[in-house]
């Protein structure tokens, strides 16, 4: 067996993976003691978390068992954002050598730091994330995630790097080129959304490159809730073996959780970031079985620990040792959200956006429609609007204007082409109660 | 001098035109004349009607968006060259013709233009100064 075979033969694994199969007594007292340090420090250094831990009348040496984390209060976005840009950190600026962001719902993004030692940690994790994919190296890695504030493009790179991998940093867009990159660099992994990567496919047919034909054999793909037919149809048009993916930003970007081999869910990195499933409407811990809303808190983290996060994620834990031999636990995504938000192109998007993009248009609130589709494997969002007598306007030219600047302060809002398309008044379905805002037929 | 339009907001779809003609016939209102600006997406129906208010709450009432716009009526002879006669004058004193439409009445020999300008008000000076037959409503109705 040579090194580069390591992830390929069932049983041999990367050295870097040894905290997958830790026996779980081991790795129970591993997150313990981790948790407590924590906790110590999120409550020495960050105001809001001591501030909430107070209120409830809990202080970190209260935390003496794993099930004392009920204890500590959630976090939520919200709180990143209140307390923007840097009110999150528990480092002195001079620790930290990284920021990121994602983008925010109403203009301000939620900044994210990493301490050297975190980005460790997110090197650490998405190695052995590319390692559960069968990757090794010798392997060519074509990154077409987005590099920048964008925390996916620079996780991915570190950890294909460390693995021993070819990276090839090519970010986002430009699909000619991708294409040509595939073929004449002999790629053999990509990582992307999984519907960039169907349009990869589809514009390869176009261009008279034949994908089966390609060395290209495994796909990392994340940043998008994706569906199995999706797989399906990335198995039947190409020879990748697609991997599901999952991180956030608040935690630490992707490397949170990756699929394995044997496709049974998504592992968490279980040594670095600690899940529970909580009822997303009375926020009480639900067993492993239920579904629910998964809540992280990370282990290790130094300059941004995050307790409790709420991640709006609706989805089921699974314990007991995967077919892979992992013994860290899996979530079996199902892709639906305790909150509003929806994905689109890897950009999440909150209705509120859309409303704040009509408000400043408009003055007042129409009716309002945000339709998703799914087109050659890339996501388009519609936002339609209903027509009120304030805005007709009684020639084609000024309502084009007003479209234009729909989709304009959209587009500023969300980074996002958004077309938007003008309705009669009453066509927009009302709904009972809570209006549904977001018409998803996207076909997962 | 200056006619009430009424212009309704409408979806490019098959039966929406047909949608908004039943909430008139069903209300026993008469079109004198109508024309129809229409996009990708969406057109914008006006409308040259008697009871002009009646049609307009007929039409909320019908769940549509509607606007109330003044518009001209020009009365020219029904022969070639009879636009141009009433396009001059209003060109001269500098106003734009934002849309117009016509009816011709086949009896009388004569067309009757609407106008939509950029300024109502210097158009008709500009018209009659011409002398060219500007419409008060009644001519355009009949008795």
């Amino acid at each position: 067996m040579t090194i580069e075979q390591w992830n390929d033969i069932p049983g041999t694994f990367h050295p870097a993976c040894t905290p997958d199969f830790l026996p779980l007594p081991q790795l129970r007292e591993l997150q313990l003691q981790r948790l407590q340090a924590t906790v110590r420090r999120a409550y020495a250094n960050v105001p809001l978390m001591r501030k909430r831990m107070d209120e409830k009348k809990v202080k970190p040496e209260d935390i003496r068992t794993l099930k004392d984390i009920e204890r500590i209060p959630f976090t939520v976005k919200a709180d990143l954002r209140d307390t923007y840009p840097f009110g999150m950190f528990a480092s002195p600026m001079q620790e930290i050598v990284r920021l990121h962001a994602s983008s925010g719902t109403t203009g301000k993004p939620i900044v994210v730091a990493y301490a050297r030692e975190d980005i460790e940690v997110w090197t650490n994790v998405m190695l052995r994330s590319f390692a559960a994919c069968g990757l090794h190296q010798g392997d060519i890695v074509q990154n077409a995630y987005g590099y920048g504030l964008f925390t996916g493009g620079l996780g991915a790179h570190y950890g294909a790097e460390a693995l021993g991998a070819t990276v090839i940093p090519i970010s986002g867009g430009n699909t000619d080129r991708q294409i040509m990159i595939l073929k004449d660099f002999g790629v053999t992994a990509i990582c992307c959304t999984p519907s960039y990567f169907i349009h990869l496919i589809e514009r390869a047919g176009e261009m008279g490159v034949k994908m089966k034909e390609l060395p290209l054999r495994v796909g990392v793909f994340g940043a998008e809730p994706w569906s199995e037919s999706m797989r399906q149809y990335i198995k039947e048009n190409s020879n990748v073996e697609p991997y599901d993916i999952y991180g956030l930003s608040e935690i630490i970007g992707p490397g949170v959780g990756i699929e394995c081999s044997a496709h049974q869910g998504l592992h968490i990195f279980e040594d670095h970031f600690l899940p529970e499933i909580i009822d997303p409407e009375t926020g009480a811990v639900l067993p492993d079985e239920a579904e629910g809303e998964l809540v992280l808190t990370t282990l290790s983290k130094k300059a941004m620990p995050m307790l409790r996060y709420r991640t709006r994620d609706i989805t089921t834990l699974a314990r007991g040792q995967c077919g892979c031999g992992r013994t860290i636990c899996r979530f079996l995504r199902v892709g639906r959200r305790s909150d509003d938000m929806f994905i689109i192109r890897g950009i999440n998007v909150f209705p509120s956006q859309v409303e704040h993009a009509l408000l400043r248009v408009e003055g007042t609130l129409p009716h309002y429609q945000i339709v998703l589709t799914r087109d050659k494997g890339l996501d388009k969002m519609e936002v339609q609007v209903e027509v009120t007598p304030e805005v007709f306007a009684d020639t084609v030219g000024a309502m084009e204007a007003l479209q234009k600047k729909i989709a304009q302060a959209l587009n500023q809002t969300i980074n996002l082409n958004v077309a938007v398309r003008l309705v009669e008044p009453h066509t927009i379905q009302r709904s009972e109660g809570k209006a549904k805002r977001v018409i998803d037929q996207r076909k997962m | 001098m200056k006619l009430q339009q009424l212009s309704v907001f409408l979806e490019n779809k098959p039966g929406s035109l047909k949608k908004s003609l039943a909430v008139l016939a069903d209300a026993k209102i008469n079109i004198s004349t109508l024309a129809l600006a229409e996009t990708k997406d969406y057109g914008i129906l006006r409308l040259v009607i008697k009871d002009w208010e009646k049609a307009k709450s007929a039409l909320e009432q019908g769940g549509f968006t509607v606007r109330q716009t003044e518009v001209l009526a020009v009365e020219v002879e029904d022969r070639p060259g009879g636009l141009a006669t009433v396009l001059a004058p209003v060109e001269a004193a500098g106003v734009n013709v934002e849309y117009m439409y016509a009816y011709s009445t086949g009896t009388k020999a004569k067309a009757v233009l609407i106008f939509r300008f950029s300024d109502l008000d210097k158009a008709i000076a500009a018209l009659k100064g011409a002398g060219m037959n500007v419409l008060e409503n009644l001519q355009v109705f009949g008795p």
